[in-house]
């Protein structure tokens, strides 16, 4: 087995609250310098940085898992990861199609814009990303399961859009891969809500916006190479793999 | 004043839960943070939100709350029913907002 450093949440210039530095150059550099080893690419309710990242990451060493921070009807904030470029596809097109639309106001939440590979904008998106889809937190569980996914709750100890927050606890039949808490949570601090969940895998990332944030707090992976199979393996603490964090 | 009361005069839908129409009305709480109603809503309140998700029912036991208004006509998902039902605790709808429900429901608390 190998020990990876894994930085699992990690928005783009394409998240209107994501710095502009947020380049998909920028970041892979700056997994580069941190050590990071596996870097997962979480934009606001939208996939359309994951391929182009992953395909600058692979020859820099960097393992990718392509995926979004979902925004439940509830305001649930949930990370969801896909193996390939099928599944992420039609995961793009579940989200377009459930997101309420409101026109994005550049001024007021920031921009929104798609680069390619020399850093040149490609496309702007006019609705706002960080609104929320008409679609439950149960409802998006099923589909990320569905399409072969990883499903973990955002940021459970924040006082706002974590499920939490939003809904007092995590209901025990909830079907989750792992629990994301903020850098500075004491993982003690949660367990009153979440139930049955106890057992699971905790990670901690960076919810990076801005080059400087990216790799700053990470998991560890204890795996035998990076792939999305043995990603999962070591979120289920299956044969051997597992997931620390400090 | 009971639940069944409050029904009547506001026009309210009822989705489940009768078994506690009677219960009586200690005040009323406005939120959609289940985290917040777990920490500040008071014995026999009536609570007012728009969520739906079915943990609305297990903190409205938790809480021992009178019943729960989901507004704008929202309709409660359908696992709540069932807890509702076996918790007695009346699931009721509104098709106003928030703001003016709350009002109403005030002034009907406090005459």
């Amino acid at each position: 087995m190998n020990k990876y450093r894994a930085d699992l949440h990690i928005h783009t210039v394409l998240s209107p609250c994501g710095g502009l530095e947020m380049s998909p150059i920028k970041i892979i550099e700056k997994a580069v310098k941190k050590g990071i080893s596996i870097i997962g690419i979480t934009d606001h309710n939208t996939t359309r940085h994951c391929n182009l990242i992953r395909k600058l990451a692979e020859p820099a060493g960097i393992f990718t898992l392509m995926g979004a921070e979902v925004t439940t009807r509830e305001e649930v904030h949930c990370l969801s990861f896909f193996e390939n470029d099928d599944q992420l596809s039609d995961f793009q097109l579940y989200l377009e199609k459930y997101i309420i639309r409101i026109p994005n106001d550049p001024e007021k939440f920031g921009f929104q814009v798609v680069v390619d590979e020399n850093e040149l904008i490609i496309d702007d998106i006019e609705f706002l990303l960080i609104s929320a889809l008409d679609q439950s937190l149960e409802q998006v569980e099923q589909k990320v399961h569905s399409l072969g996914g990883i499903f973990i709750p955002a940021h459970i100890d924040r006082p706002s859009f974590s499920i939490i927050s939003q809904l007092g606890f995590i209901p025990d039949n909830l079907q989750i891969d792992g629990i994301e808490i903020s850098a500075n949570c004491k993982k003690d601090s949660v367990l009153p809500f979440i139930g049955q969940h106890n057992t699971k895998s905790f990670i901690r990332s960076s919810d990076a916006h801005y080059a400087d944030q990216v790799g700053k707090t990470f998991s560890t992976f204890e795996i035998e190479h990076c792939s999305f199979n043995e990603i999962k393996m070591a979120l289920q603490g299956s044969s051997g793999r597992n997931v620390t964090i400090a | 004043m009971q639940v069944q009361d409050i029904i009547k005069i506001l026009n309210l839908e009822v989705f489940g839960g009768s078994g506690g129409l009677n219960r009586e009305i200690s005040g009323g709480y406005t939120s959609d943070l289940l985290s917040d109603v777990m920490g500040h809503a008071e014995c026999g309140n009536i609570w007012i939100t728009l969520q739906t998700h079915k943990n609305v029912i297990a903190i409205a036991s938790l809480k021992e709350l009178a019943a729960v208004i989901l507004i704008k006509g929202n309709i409660p998902d359908a696992d709540i029913l069932e807890h509702a039902e076996n918790e007695g605790i009346p699931v009721l709808g509104s098709k106003e907002e928030a703001f003016e429900l709350t009002g109403k429901l005030f002034n009907l608390l406090t005459r």
